[in-house]
C-alpha cells in the first residue's frame, strides 16, 4: 500500500514543479519528489515478514528470510547526494536573490 | 488488516496532505517546516519497511541538516526589520 | 488556469506510471507486486549468502570465518565492498557540490550574526553536548559493519554537532582549512587503497585484508577502514556547506 502512496507523493512533487514560480518552492518540490522516489525504491525490495538485513545473535543465519539489501544501499547514497543538490540549488537561489532582490521568477527583469 | 498496515496508510496519507500544504502555503518558512514534517514521516515508513540504516540517515540529513540549510538561506536573505 | 493544466498533466503522468507498473498489456511484468518478492531470483541472494566470487552455503553469526566479506550488516557489505566503486563516485559528486557551493558563496566573508545573544548556560551546555555527539558519530562509523549506521549518518552527525556550536555561540568559526585538508587526505587514501587492491588482488577496491569471524570487531577486512574514511569525508564536506551558508559578504 505504501508503494501506491509513494507514487502519489512523487506526483505531488511534479505538480509543485509545474505550477510554482517561486525558487524556494521549486526546491521544496524537488525534495518532496526525491523523498517519494526514495520510499518507492526501498519498497520494491520489501519482503513480507522479512527481517532487517543485519545478522545479530538473535537472527544468526543467512538462511532466514531477509528483505533485499540492494535497494537500501542505493537509497542510502541517494539521500546524501540529495543534500548536495539541495545545497547547490539554494546557493544559486541566494546568488540570484542578491542581483534581483526577489525569489519570484516572474518578477525578475532580464538584462 | 494488522495495526502496522493501518499505521502505514495513515503515514502515507499524512505525507501527501503535508506535501500539498507545503506547495500551496503562502509563507516560505511554513513550506520548509512542512518539508521537515514529511521527512520525519518518511523515517517512520522506512522503519516499517525494515530499513534501519536508511531511516537513521534520513532522520539526520533529511529532517535535520536540509531544514537548517533552508532556514539559513531565508534568514540571510531577509530584508531588514522583517520577520521570516 | 496554470493549476488546472498542471493537475491534468500530473494525472496523465500518474496514469502512465500506474498502467506501466501494475497493468501490463502483454507478456509478464518484470515488476513484483509489493511484499511478494522472491529473493532467489535476484542478485541479492548471493549478497546475503556471500557467494559472489566463490562457493558458500550459509553464513552463521559468530561461527563462519574467512568469507569473501565478513560484514554482519548486509547493507554495509553492498555499499563498501560489492559496490564500492559506486560509493567512490558518490563521494566525488558530494565533493563537487560542496566545491560549487563554496565557489558561489565566496568573497570576503563574516559570520551572520543572530538577533539574540546566547546566554552562559546555552554556550557551555552546547560544548558539553558537542563532545558526546562527536563520540557517537565516531562510534557509528567505526561500527558500521556490525550495527545499523555507518559512514554517511556518522559523518552527518559530526556535521550536526558543529552546526550546534555555530548556533549556540555567535563568535564561533570552525577552522575550515583543517576540514579541507582532512577531506582531501581521506579521498586520496580511498583511491590509493583501491589501487593497492589492483596490485595485490587483481580488482579495483577488492577486499584484500583477511576477514575474521562474522560478528567480531575485526571481521570485515577493508570495510571499517573505508567507512572511517567516508565518514571523515562526508562530515567535513557537510560542515563546509553549513559554514558557507552561515556567512554573509562584508560590505565595503
Amino acid at each position: 500500500m505504501i508503494q501506491y502512496l509513494s507514487i502519489a507523493l512523487m506526483l505531488v512533487g511534479i505538480y509543485g514543479l509545474l505550477s510554482q514560480r517561486n525558487m524556494i518552492k521549486l526546491i521544496v518540490s524537488l525534495n518532496i519528489f526525491e523523498i517519494g522516489l526514495n520510499i518507492f525504491i526501498v519498497s520494491i525490495g520489501f519482503v513480507k515478514d522479512g527481517l532487517a538485513p543485519i545478522l545479530t545473535s538473535n537472527h544468526n543465519s543467512s538462511a532466514l528470510l531477509y528483505v533485499d539489501p540492494l535497494p537500501q544501499a542505493m537509497v542510502l547514497t541517494a539521500i546524501v547526494i540529495g543534500v548536495g543538490i539541495t545545497a547547490l540549488a539554494l546557493a544559486l537561489a541566494r546568488k540570484l536573490y542578491k542581483t534581483h532582490g526577489t525569489y519570484e521568477l516572474d518578477e525578475m527583469e532580464g538584462e | 488488516m494488522t495495526i502496522l498496515q493501518i499505521v502505514e496508510i495513515v503515514v502515507g496519507v499524512a505525507m501527501i496532505v503535508f506535501g500539498i500544504l507545503a506547495i500551496n502555503t503562502k509563507k516560505l518558512i511554513n513550506s520548509v517546516i512542512f518539508l521537515s514534517v514529511i521527512s520525519m514521516l518518511a523515517v517512520v515508513s522506512f522503519m516499517l519497511m525494515r530499513a534501519p540504516d536508511v531511516a537513521i540517515t534520513e532522520a539526520v540529513i533529511g529532517s535535520g541538516l536540509v531544514t537548517a540549510i533552508f532556514v539559513f538561506t531565508l534568514y540571510t536573505t531577509k530584508k531588514a526589520g522583517e520577520k521570516i | 488556469m496554470k493549476q488546472v493544466v498542471s493537475i491534468l498533466l500530473v494525472l496523465a503522468v500518474g496514469f502512465f506510471i500506474f498502467s506501466a507498473l501494475y497493468f501490463p498489456n502483454q507478456g509478464d511484468s518484470a515488476f513484483d507486486s509489493y511484499g511478494e518478492v522472491d529473493l532467489d531470483e535476484r542478485v541479492s541472494s548471493s549478497f546475503i549468502d556471500k557467494n559472489v566470487t566463490g562457493e558458500n552455503d550459509e553464513v552463521v553469526f559468530g561461527e563462519s570465518a574467512n568469507l569473501e566479506d565478513g560484514s554482519a550488516n548486509y547493507v554495509t557489505s553492498v555499499i563498501v565492498n560489492y559496490r564500492s566503486f559506486d560509493t567512490l563516485g558518490e563521494v566525488t559528486v558530494l565533493f563537487i557540490s560542496a566545491f560549487g557551493v563554496g565557489l558561489l558563496l565566496s568573497g570576503r566573508r563574516k559570520k551572520q550574526a543572530f538577533a539574540h545573544q546566547p546566554n552562559f548556560i546555552l554556550k557551555y551546555g552546547a560544548r558539553l553536548v558537542f563532545g558526546i555527539m562527536v563520540i557517537f558519530g565516531v562510534y557509528m562509523f567505526s561500527h558500521g559493519h556490525l550495527a545499523p549506521g555507518g559512514g554517511f549518518p556518522g559523518g552527518a552527525i559530526i556535521a550536526a554537532a558543529l552546526l550546534l556550536l555555530y548556533l549556540a555561540d555567535n563568535d564561533f568559526r570552525a577552522k575550515m582549512k583543517a576540514f579541507k585538508v582532512t577531506e582531501g587526505i581521506a579521498g586520496s587514501i580511498y583511491v590509493i587503497l583501491g589501487l593497492l587492491a589492483i596490485v595485490i588482488g587483481g580488482y579495483f577496491l577488492m577486499n584484500f585484508l583477511p576477514t575474521g569471524i562474522v560478528g567480531t570487531i575485526f571481521s570485515a577486512g577493508l570495510i571499517p577502514i573505508i567507512y572511517v574514511l567516508i565518514g571523515l569525508k562526508v562530515g567535513s564536506e557537510i560542515a563546509g556547506i553549513v559554514d558557507s551558508f552561515l556567512t554573509v559578504e562584508v560590505e565595503k
